[in-house]
């Protein structure tokens, strides 16, 4: 089947079967191997991408429905001259190790403070209790969180 | 693991989709979030012919709020069931229930429609629906008609729909401003399926007496429960400490769960009991408006 859709603001056009997962299509199609593949089944969290500006499992999520979709991959979070304040966050506070979980981390995160750049800290683990992390003891990236609420807000209050 | 073959279609209309699970005789199926059935095909619990996708369909995604009650679209997902800051005085039970579903991410594609299809008994929309007296509204090639959630439920993951059955809607009868409830589930973690937990809504007369109790229990069985011997303990009395204490035993000895690696038979029997104390106690003590 033809699906056409929008990843990271390029329009992409894909030829897929009905049973491949969008995590799949990103990663095997279109060469986005930023995002990652834990579980496949929806617990660990490591394939969130946005969808229509919504933090979703991209291995539950079939290919063909994201057909006229916006997709923002962990790919698309990042800039070409130097690390966004949030990826600078992360570095600052150590919110990753081994980096399996982070492109989940970092989109889940995004979508968040996107929409409720005053997040508190409760709602910030709450939101990231659907994303495993093996490394880190998750402290890091609750802090990493935090610390980057304050662009966010900025870039709020700049449109 | 990847996914069985499948064809998929995404009809704009239910006619459309109605036809579409008829022609595929019982093995074609509807799919909605996929939050639920995508994980279901990857264990290959189920190897579908083709997923009739529902998004498409108009109409599906409304909540509406009348002197009937409310009446949730199938296609109302988690999080605009959490957006919507009317439920908080037009049914508080079904956000403070919601609010334990899933995890962000899967809260923005998980269905209303899509749980109570998949009846797993450890979710809170199926003993919502149950506890509440709720009604859903289904379509399928005999025409439409009027399901009671008491009727839905058959066994783990098995509903009284047919094949060719989607469910449009759920209407929860209204619910008085005065009236006690409480929600109490208990998780290893957040957003996990519950290990066990209760619903419960009452009324008082003048004298403060409880009346029209219901008590439904999640995770304690093969389907969601109401609680027929706690709530017939409680019928007609004070809800006092003699009466919580009295209610909690009968609920502790009414249930026969079955044990996991999450948690023993006994462990959940004996959960039972002190979630519904602490619910009762909540209920009682919540200030009324
Ligand atoms: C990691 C994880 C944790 C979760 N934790 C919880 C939790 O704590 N509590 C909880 O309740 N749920 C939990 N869920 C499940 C989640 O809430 C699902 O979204 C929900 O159970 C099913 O909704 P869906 O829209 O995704 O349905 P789908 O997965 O699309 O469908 C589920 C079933 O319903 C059928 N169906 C769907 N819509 C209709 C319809 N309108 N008419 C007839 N049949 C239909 C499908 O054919 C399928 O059999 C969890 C899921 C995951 C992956
Ligand atoms: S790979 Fe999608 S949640 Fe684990
Ligand atoms: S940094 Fe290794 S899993 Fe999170």
């Amino acid at each position: 089947m033809k699906v056409d859709f929008e990843v990271n603001g390029r329009a992409v056009s894909v030829d897929v079967t009905p049973r491949m997962t969008l995590a799949d299509c990103l990663r095997h199609e279109l060469n986005l191997t930023g995002t990652h593949i834990g579980c496949e089944h929806g617990v660990c969290g490591a394939c969130t991408v946005i969808v229509n500006g919504d933090a979703v499992r991209s291995c539950l999520m079939l290919a063909v429905q994201a057909k006229g979709a916006e997709v923002t991959t962990v790919e698309g979070l990042s800039l070409e001259e130097g690390l966004t304040p949030l990826q600078e966050a992360f570095k600052r506070h150590h919110g990753l190790q081994c980096g399996f979980c982070t492109p989940g981390m970092l989109t889940t995160l995004h979508a968040l403070l996107s929409e409720e750049p005053e997040a508190s800290e409760e709602r910030i683990r709450d939101v990231i209790s659907g994303n495993l992390c093996r490394c880190t003891g998750y402290i890091p990236i609750i802090e990493a969180a935090m610390d980057a609420r304050a662009a966010y807000q900025q870039a709020r209050g700049d449109k | 693991m990847k996914l069985p073959h499948f064809e998929y279609e995404a009809p704009a209309s239910l006619d459309e989709a109605v036809a579409l699970l008829v022609a595929g005789d019982g093995s074609a199926r509807p799919i909605a979030g996929g939050q639920s059935f995508v994980p279901v095909m990857a264990f290959r619990l189920a190897e579908p012919s083709m997923l009739v996708d529902l998004r498409n369909i108009p109409g599906l995604d409304k909540i509406e709020i009348t002197d009937a009650g409310v009446r949730i679209g199938a296609m109302v997902r988690w999080r605009d069931v959490l957006d919507d800051a009317r439920l908080v005085e037009a049914l508080p039970l079904l956000p403070a229930a919601i609010d334990h579903v899933a995890h962000y991410q899967i809260r923005n594609r998980g269905t209303v429609g899509g749980s109570l299809a998949h009846a797993d008994p450890a979710a809170e929309m199926p003993t919502i629906a149950l506890t509440c007296d709720a009604v859903l509204e289904v379509v399928g090639s005999k025409g439409q008609r009027s399901v009671k959630a008491a009727d839905l439920f058959m066994g783990p993951l098995m509903t009284s729909l047919e094949s060719d059955e989607i469910i449009t809607s759920v209407l929860l009868p209204a619910w008085p401003a005065d009236r006690r409830w409480a929600f109490q589930e208990f998780a290893r973690r957040r957003g996990d399926f519950a290990l066990a937990g209760i619903a419960l809504f009452y009324d008082e007369d003048a004298s403060g007496a409880a009346h029209n109790v219901h008590i439904g229990a999640i995770s304690v069985g093969d389907t969601p429960l109401r609680l027929a011997k706690a709530e017939a303990v409680l019928n007609g009395r004070k809800i006092d400490e003699a009466a919580i204490a009295e209610a909690a035993a009968a609920a502790s000895a009414e249930v026969d769960p079955s044990g996991d690696i999450h948690a023993s038979a006994r462990y959940r029997k004996s959960l039972v009991g002190t979630l519904l104390s602490r619910a009762l106690q909540g209920a009682a003590n919540r200030k009324a408006k």
